[in-house]
């Protein structure tokens, strides 16, 4: 547990990906079976302790503290675990520290009356560090700015020939601690067999079309299909139960029990997860309602149905079809279409067009559609994981732009701590008192190259007004053409919209800021 | 009469002061001329009398010079704590608990959460980190008085014995420290190097320089911060510290209340920081215990690195 904890606890202040591979990684490395394995289970939160709730917890640090005391530490600290982690009384002559793995098989066999008993044993015996973690794994969700993917890639680097797609492909064949995997990825083992409909198979995936692209490009190589806004999801049935998987290889199946329920059938196709209502296609926003729930009402099924629209297929049955031309996928998934009529599934349709300029064209309508734009395949292509060059582009719809002005900027992370890197920029609008004001209405940090982050640097610092921690607020001075692919309304946020993919597209040094564009014209370019 | 350096206690410009030989020599190395018209230098457990009150200093373990002032008229006795802390430091003496009827405390920590861990385990997590990341450079922002040459020592105690590269604002105390007899092993300085010769190296500056662009000639550093704030996960992340290293020169909470006791003063005045828990709590042990207010005090972050390093003083 010792070892998890300060695992957690570098990773939680470490901005960089690379750092946090290398910590992961070495962990991996140093950690005996079955710790590993647990620790691998909580980073991609395969571990869930329903017998032990927050109150419980604040019960037990109730018992222990002066109750003026701890409001105040709460007050001031913030967050519960991490305040009961720092207040709890040290206890002498506690029992040794736990290790994580005794940790997660003790709480998954105890009763729901042994937990407080088993909780206030190890708070005891740990320290400040290792209370905090134990306390995160117990309330779930680690929030240590790891994901899923980043944790298997860093498993990956075990195996030097291993690639993440590798472990991805087996993952929902496996169970914590995982002992099986690391023996194969050390050499120790053959690759674990796995229930092949239980597999994700790697994804393939397109490169954004550059800019002068296309006159090298053969029209007659490639066919084109709507790129549609929704999420790229691979649906596998056929095993013990229909599974849908996210684009890096989660399994997303609990979310969406009204798409699952329909799949029945025996094969592995690729397609968009899309929000449909009478035939068409719901904006993005809607498909959000849907994501990342656990439980799931009926009626939120019925106020936004999952669908899904297929373009591709891996496996019909248990024949192995990736390495068949494109062509020829595409004409066995319409052939299967045809013979199995699946409902809240259907076809992403093949584009006709002779030349890139037609097809240019019909891009031009994609924003008036909803569409984001179109996509790119090679008739021949096999369908290999990852993002080869070549074969598969995205050709994206126009963005937006707008003209905001600068309002704040916050210092980066890593390479990025002595700059401020991090804008947010406003529109005007009329204030209460009648005058002109500014309010917030995105924030970016990038679409600038490492000469402009200079420029960008020193004004914030040559036209501060105020500062917040690592945050400055700025004088109303500096221009921001900013890029974006859509807006749509948003309570959250004190403008009342919310931009997608926002970026910094020019930095006008030569426009007055009081020519900077109004919220209403942003308003006017939403999409729902 | 001046407790420690530290700038938010040691102002420039008094007609006379009072103070540890250390302190003053201190004191004179930041301010100059400034220092004070009439310097007094009084060495610990030594009494001098003024004005029918004697005063006396003895050790208070904050930094180096820093002292308790022992008052005593007519049989009472009010001890002073100034900044202290309870602990161990190779770089000072250690606190002397001088029984008193008042005892006027500092409790810059003074709630439950401030748990200083041994300070051993935190120079370990650096030590790990320099052997995990060998191609960037280990930015330490650390107090320039004190701090930075505590860890030193603890990092020498720690066995390590390469060079330790030293923002110019350091090196003024560093040399003080070293004429004291506290030897802080090889410094280098950091400015003018190149950017490969730091990496898998050990930086020490003043925490300012950490977000300065003072920073941007170091390979890729990983920011490292040494102070009791880091206990609290949110104010290391706002501080922007990469690795944060729980090392304070204050008393933790558990030496606060501690040191209630070994003084065993029936009076117990709090002041500086959060004194409403502190207070709270004493008064639960029997303490007649109240906070008080001191007008235009100071706070250690507000020290600034000195102008001799060139873009150092850019970020207060």
């Amino acid at each position: 547990m010792k070892q998890f904890a300060r695992l957690l606890d570098r990773l939680v202040f470490t901005p960089s990906r690379n750092a946090k591979l290398r910590l992961i990684a070495e962990h991996f490395r140093q950690q005996p079976d079955p710790d590993r394995g647990y620790a691998l289970a909580a980073l991609t939160g395969q571990l869930d302790f329903k017998t032990a709730k927050p109150a419980t917890i604040r019960a037990l640090i109730e018992e222990r503290s002066d109750p003026v005391l701890f409001r105040w530490s709460y007050d001031y600290v913030g967050d519960l675990a991490e305040t009961v982690a720092l207040m709890w009384p040290a206890k002498p002559g506690a029992n040794r520290p736990p290790e994580l793995s005794e940790v997660v098989e003790r709480l998954a066999a105890a009763r729901r009356e042994e937990v407080a008993d088993l909780v206030a044993g190890w708070l005891d015996a740990l320290d400040a560090t290792g209370r905090w973690a134990f306390l995160k794994l117990l309330t779930g969700g680690l929030r240590v700015g790891v994901s899923e993917r980043l944790t298997k890639t860093a498993l990956a680097e075990l195996a030097p020939q291993t690639d993440v797609a590798d472990i991805e492909e087996i993952w929902h064949g496996l169970e914590p601690p995982y002992e099986d995997l690391f023996a194969w990825l050390e050499g120790r083992a053959d690759k674990p067999i796995i229930d092949a409909r239980a597999a994700f198979r790697p994804m393939m995936l397109a490169n954004p079309l550059e800019d002068g692209e296309l006159a090298s490009l053969d029209p007659a190589a490639y066919l084109a299909e709507w790129k549609w806004d929704g999420i790229r999801v691979q649906a596998a049935a056929g095993g013990q139960r229909p599974r849908l998987f996210s684009r890096t290889g989660e399994d997303i199946s609990h979310s969406f029990p009204d798409l699952t329920d329909a799949m029945d059938f025996d094969a592995v196709l690729d397609g968009e997860l899309l929000v449909v209502r009478d035939g068409e296609v719901a904006p993005f926003n809607d498909l959000q309602q849907r994501l990342g729930r656990k439980n799931v009402t009926g009626r939120l099924m019925a106020e936004y149905p999952a669908h899904l629209r297929v373009y591709d297929i891996l496996f019909e049955r248990d024949e192995d079809v990736r390495n068949l031309p494109f062509m020829e996928r595409r004409k066995r998934l319409d052939q299967w279409y045809q013979r199995i009529q699946p409902t809240r599934i259907d076809l992403s349709p093949v584009i006709d067009f002779q030349s890139w300029e037609e097809l240019a064209e019909l891009r031009g309508d994609a924003r008036a559609r909803g569409i984001e734009g179109l996509m790119l395949k090679r008739v021949d292509s096999a369908y290999v994981s990852g993002r080869p060059k070549g074969p598969w582009f995205k050709w994206k719809r126009e963005a937006l732009t707008v003209d905001c002005v600068l309002m704040y900027a916050q210092r980066g992370h890593g390479k990025r701590s002595s700059f401020y890197s991090d804008y947010t920029f406003g529109c005007w609008r009329e204030g209460e008192d009648g005058g002109e004001e500014l309010v917030p209405v995105g924030k970016a940090y990038f679409g600038f190259t490492d000469e402009e982050l200079r420029q960008l640097d020193k004004w914030v610092r040559d036209n501060t007004v105020e500062r917040y921690g690592p945050v400055r607020a700025v004088a109303p001075g500096l221009v921001l053409e900013i890029a974006f692919d859509a807006v749509h309304r948003s309570k959250r946020h004190k403008s009342g919209v919310a931009m997608r993919f926002p970026r910094v597209h020019r930095i006008r040094w030569d426009k007055p800021a009081g020519e900077a564009d109004r919220l209403r014209t942003l308003e006017g370019l939403l999409d729902d | 009469m001046i407790t420690h350096g530290h700038a938010d206690h040691a102002r420039p410009g008094h007609r006379a002061v009072l103070a540890t030989p250390e302190t003053l020599a201190i004191m004179t190395a930041r301010y100059g001329a400034g220092a004070g018209d009439r310097q007094q230098a009084l060495s610990y457990g030594k009494p001098v009398t003024i004005n029918g009150v004697r005063v006396t200093l003895k050790p208070a373990g904050h930094v180096l010079g820093s002292a308790q002032a022992v008052l005593e008229h007519a049989g009472e006795r009010i001890v002073v704590s100034g900044d202290y802390k309870r602990r161990r430091d190779p770089t000072c003496a250690v606190f002397e608990p001088v029984p008193a009827d008042v005892f006027i405390t500092e409790a810059t920590f003074g709630l439950p959460v401030f748990r200083h861990p041994d300070d051993r385990e935190e120079v370990a997590k650096l030590l790990h980190s320099v052997s995990l990341f060998p191609e960037r450079a280990h930015l330490v922002g650390a107090y320039a008085l004190g701090k930075a040459q505590r860890l030193i020592c603890l990092l020498r105690e720690a066995g390590y014995e390469r060079p330790i590269y030293i923002h110019g604002a350091l090196q003024n105390l560093c040399d003080l420290y070293q004429a004291h007899g506290i030897d802080l092993g090889e410094l280098r300085p950091a400015t003018g190097k190149a950017k490969p010769e730091l990496k898998g190296e050990i930086v020490m500056a003043p925490p300012s320089a950490l977000a300065d662009r003072w920073s941007r000639r170091l390979p890729d550093p990983v920011s490292v911060m040494a102070s009791g704030w880091m206990r609290v996960r949110q104010r290391a992340r706002q501080r922007g510290a990469e690795l944060p290293l729980v090392i304070s020169d204050h008393a933790d909470w558990d030496e606060l209340v501690q040191t209630l006791d070994d003084v065993g003063a029936p009076n117990v005045w709090v002041t500086h920081g959060s004194e409403e828990a502190l207070v709270h709590h004493a008064r639960t042990q029997g303490f007649d215990a109240r906070a008080l207010a001191l007008i235009g005090r100071g706070d250690e972050d507000d020290e600034t690195p000195s102008a001799q390093d060139p873009g150092a003083g850019q970020s207060a």
